[in-house]
C-alpha cells in the first residue's frame, strides 16, 4: 500500500520535471525562431579574429574560433592541473601541521587556514595579481642566482617561463583550495582514534614514519571523498581567471560570444567543456579511491 | 450580461483615450511641448569628465551639457531652462522613446541600426564629436605609433568591439601583439598603471577621461592612430521633423558661428555691425536681422544669437571642456573645422 503510493508520487514528480524541461526547451525553440536565430555552430569554423596572450599550441587570430576555444581549454587544464598539485602539497602540509607536536607549526597552520578561509577567492586573486605580482619591478630580479627570475612581465623558474596572469591564478587557487584541503586532512586525521597515535609513539616510532605508516592509511578513506569535491571546486573556481586577464576557457568564450552573438551555443560549449573536465577529475579520483581505500579497508 | 457590457464600454473608453493620446502627440511638435513646459528635459551621462560631469556645486558641465543649453536657448530662449536626467547606457533609448526626456545628449555613437526605423528608429542631429578607438602609452616609453607597439602587451577590456578593432588594426599592419584582457575598464587602467602593458586601448575620449584621474596625467600620451570610427551625436526620438530640424540647425549654428568667427564675447558687436550694415547679407541672414530662416524652423528668427550668447561657438565649447587647458585635454584632430583639416562643417544658412 505504502509502496504503491510512493510509486504514484514518483510518477507525478517525474511528470512535473519532464513538463518543466519541456516548457524550457519549447520556450528556447520558440524564441530562437521568433528572433530568427536558430541553433547553429557554423561560427565555430570561422576565423576567430582575436589574439590570445598565452597558448601552448600554435595559434593566430586567423585560426578558427573552435581552435581558439580548444587552446583556451588547454590553458584552463594547465592551470587547474598545476593548482591541484600545489594545493594538495600545501593542504596536506598545513593539515598535518595542525596536528603536529610543534606548537609554532600548529599556530602558523591555524593562522593560514583561519585567514584564507575568511576572504572571498575573487579578492584574493585580485590581490595576488594587482598587488603581489604586478607590484614586482619591471626589470627582472634574481634573488637566488639564475634559478628564479621575477618581474611583472613574467616569471622564470629553472628556465620555465610563466606569465604573471598564470602565476596569479595558480597561486590564488592553490592557496585558497590549500586551506580547504588542510581542514579536510585535519578532519581525516581526527577520525583516527587517539589510541593509534599513542600506540605508535609508545613504540618509539618517529612522527613522520608513524604518520605515514599508521595514521594516514586509516585517515585516507575519510579524506579522499571530500578531497575530490575540493578538486572539482578548484576546477570551477578557475573561471575567475577572467578577472586577472588570464586567457582561460571562460574568458575566451566570453569574447567569442560577444563577437558572434551566439550566446546559447557558446554557453552550451562552455557547459560541456566543464562537464568533460570535471568527469576527468572525478574519474581520476575514483581510480585513486580504488587503489588506496580498498586495500586499507580490507585489512 | 451587464458585466460584459460594462467591460466592453471600459475597453472602448481605454481605446478612445489611447487614440486621443497618440493623436495629441502626432499633432503638437515636441518644440511646442518644450516651449509650453518652459523647460527642456535633456538626458546625459553625468559620469564622463569633459562630456557631462556633475561638479561639486551640483551643476552639470561638459560638451554634451553645453549642447543641452544651446538647444534650450534655441527653443525657449533661455539656456538655464534645462532639466538634466543622468541615464545609463541601457536606459537611454527607453527614456527617449517613452518621452521621459526630450532629447539625448549622451556621447551616443551614430550608426545605421540606431537611426533606421527598423532599428531604434531615433533621429540624430549632426555629429558633435568624432571619437575613435585609441591607445594610451607612457610618454617616456618612446612609443609614438602603432608600429612601436610591435610584440608588446596591450591592456584591453574584453567582451566589446574594442578587442576586435584592436586586432583588425594590428593584423592589417602584420604586427604581432599580446592582448591582456580584463573584464572592465577599471581593471584595464590598473593593469596599465601597474606596468603590465605598454599601452591600453579604449575610445579616445574615455582614455582622456581616465587619464584625467591619474596621479600624473602629463606622463601619459594618447597616440595619433585611430583604430575605429565612433561619431557621437545628440538625438531625438524620431518622427518629429520640426524638432529634429531645430536640433540639427542649432548644431549647425554653433559650427557656422565658429566659421564666421562669431564668439560669445563678440556676438553683440557682430549683431550691431549686421544691423548697421545692409551689405553684409550673409551675416544678416545668419543672425536673423533679415530673412525668415529662424521662423521657417518654428523658432524665433534670432535663435542663432540666443544660442551663441548661451554657449559660444562650437570651438569655444570644445576648448572649454576638452581644450588644452581643460581637465580632459583631447587634441581636436578630426573635430577641427573643415578648413583647418578636420571634418566639422555646416551647410549654408540660406
Amino acid at each position: 500500500m505504502k509502496r504503491k503510493r510512493l510509486r504514484w508520487l514518483e510518477i507525478v514528480l517525474a511528470g512535473l520535471v519532464l513538463t518543466l524541461v519541456g516548457i524550457l526547451v519549447n520556450n528556447l525553440a520558440v524564441n530562437l525562431i521568433r528572433t530568427e536565430l536558430g541553433l547553429s555552430f557554423k561560427w565555430l569554423w570561422q576565423p576567430a579574429g582575436f589574439a590570445l596572450s598565452e597558448h601552448t599550441l600554435p595559434y593566430q587570430p586567423g585560426d578558427s574560433t573552435a581552435w581558439a576555444l580548444l587552446v583556451s581549454w588547454l590553458n584552463s587544464l594547465r592551470v587547474i592541473a598545476c593548482s591541484i598539485v600545489l594545493a594538495t602539497v600545501l593542504g596536506v602540509g598545513a593539515g598535518a601541521a595542525r596536528r603536529s607536536l610543534n606548537p609554532l607549526l600548529r599556530q602558523l597552520a591555524g593562522l593560514y587556514v583561519g585567514l584564507i578561509r575568511q576572504i572571498p577567492l575573487l579578492l584574493q586573486l585580485l590581490f595576488w595579481y594587482f598587488v603581489a605580482f604586478l607590484g614586482l619591478p619591471s626589470e627582472p630580479m634574481a634573488p637566488v642566482g639564475t634559478l628564479v627570475s621575477l618581474s611583472n612581465q613574467g616569471i622564470a623558474i629553472l628556465g620555465l617561463n610563466l606569465s604573471v596572469e598564470f602565476s596569479a591564478v595558480l597561486v590564488g587557487l592553490s592557496v585558497f583550495t590549500g586551506a580547504a584541503i588542510a581542514e579536510v586532512v585535519r578532519g581525516g586525521l581526527d577520525s583516527v582514534p587517539k589510541g593509534q597515535w599513542e600506540a605508535f609513539r609508545s613504540l618509539g616510532i618517529g612522527e613522520t614514519l608513524g604518520m605515514r605508516k599508521v595514521v594516514l592509511p586509516q585517515a585516507l578513506p575519510a579524506i579522499l571523498p571530500a578531497l575530490s569535491s575540493q578538486y572539482l571546486n578548484l576546477a570551477k573556481n578557475s573561471t575567475l581567471a577572467i578577472a586577472v586577464g588570464f586567457a582561460d576557457l571562460y574568458a575566451v568564450s566570453d569574447t567569442a560570444i560577444t563577437q558572434t552573438g551566439r550566446a546559447i551555443e557558446g554557453f552550451l560549449i562552455l557547459l560541456l567543456s566543464f562537464l568533460a573536465l570535471n568527469l576527468l577529475i572525478n574519474g581520476g579520483m575514483q581510480v585513486l579511491n580504488r587503489i588506496v581505500v580498498r586495500p586499507a579497508q580490507r585489512t | 450580461m451587464t458585466k460584459r457590457r460594462s467591460l466592453i464600454s471600459l475597453l472602448s473608453a481605454c481605446l478612445a483615450i489611447s487614440a486621443c493620446a497618440t493623436l495629441g502627440d502626432g499633432e503638437a511638435s515636441r518644440v511646442d511641448v518644450i516651449r509650453n513646459r518652459g523647460e527642456l528635459r535633456c538626458g546625459v551621462s553625468g559620469k564622463i569628465p569633459g562630456f557631462s560631469f556633475l561638479k561639486r556645486d551640483g551643476s552639470y558641465a561638459g560638451l554634451d551639457v553645453d549642447l543641452c543649453k544651446a538647444f534650450a536657448a534655441a527653443i525657449i530662449g533661455d539656456p538655464s531652462k534645462v532639466q538634466y536626467r543622468p541615464l545609463t547606457a541601457p536606459e537611454r533609448f527607453t527614456a527617449l522613446k517613452t518621452g521621459e526626456i526630450d532629447l539625448l545628449s549622451r556621447n551616443t555613437t551614430f550608426n545605421l541600426s540606431r537611426d533606421a526605423s527598423g532599428g531604434n528608429g531615433v533621429s540624430f542631429a549632426p555629429v558633435v564629436f568624432h571619437d575613435g578607438q585609441g591607445l594610451l602609452v607612457k610618454r617616456n616609453s618612446g612609443i609614438r605609433s602603432l608600429k612601436g607597439l610591435k610584440g608588446q602587451s596591450i591592456c584591453v577590456g574584453s567582451g566589446t568591439t574594442t578587442e576586435q578593432n584592436l586586432n583588425d588594426a594590428f593584423q592589417s599592419l602584420g604586427l604581432p601583439y599580446k592582448p591582456i584582457k580584463y573584464q572592465d575598464l577599471n581593471q584595464v587602467v590598473a593593469g596599465y598603471l601597474q606596468g603590465r602593458c605598454q599601452a591600453m586601448t579604449s575610445d579616445r575620449s574615455q582614455l582622456a577621461s581616465a587619464r584625467s584621474g591619474f596621479e600624473r596625467p602629463e606622463e601619459h600620451e594618447i597616440l595619433d592612430d585611430v583604430l575605429s570610427k565612433e561619431p557621437l551625436a545628440p538625438l531625438s526620438s524620431g518622427g518629429d521633423q520640426q524638432f529634429s530640424d531645430a536640433m540639427r540647425w542649432s548644431v549647425y549654428a554653433l559650427i557656422t558661428a565658429e566659421e564666421l568667427g562669431i564668439t560669445q564675447a563678440n556676438v553683440d558687436d557682430k549683431l550691431k555691425e549686421a544691423q548697421e550694415n545692409p551689405d553684409l547679407t550673409k551675416l544678416r541672414r545668419f543672425l536673423g536681422v533679415e530673412g525668415d530662416l529662424g521662423s521657417k524652423l518654428g523658432l524665433s528668427n534670432d535663435f542663432v544669437v540666443n544660442v551663441i550668447r548661451a554657449t559660444g561657438n562650437y570651438g569655444e565649447i570644445y576648448n572649454r571642456h576638452l581644450g588644452p587647458d581643460s581637465v580632459v585635454p583631447i587634441p581636436r584632430g578630426l573635430n577641427q573645422l573643415h578648413r583647418s583639416g578636420g571634418v566639422i562643417t555646416a551647410p549654408p544658412f540660406q
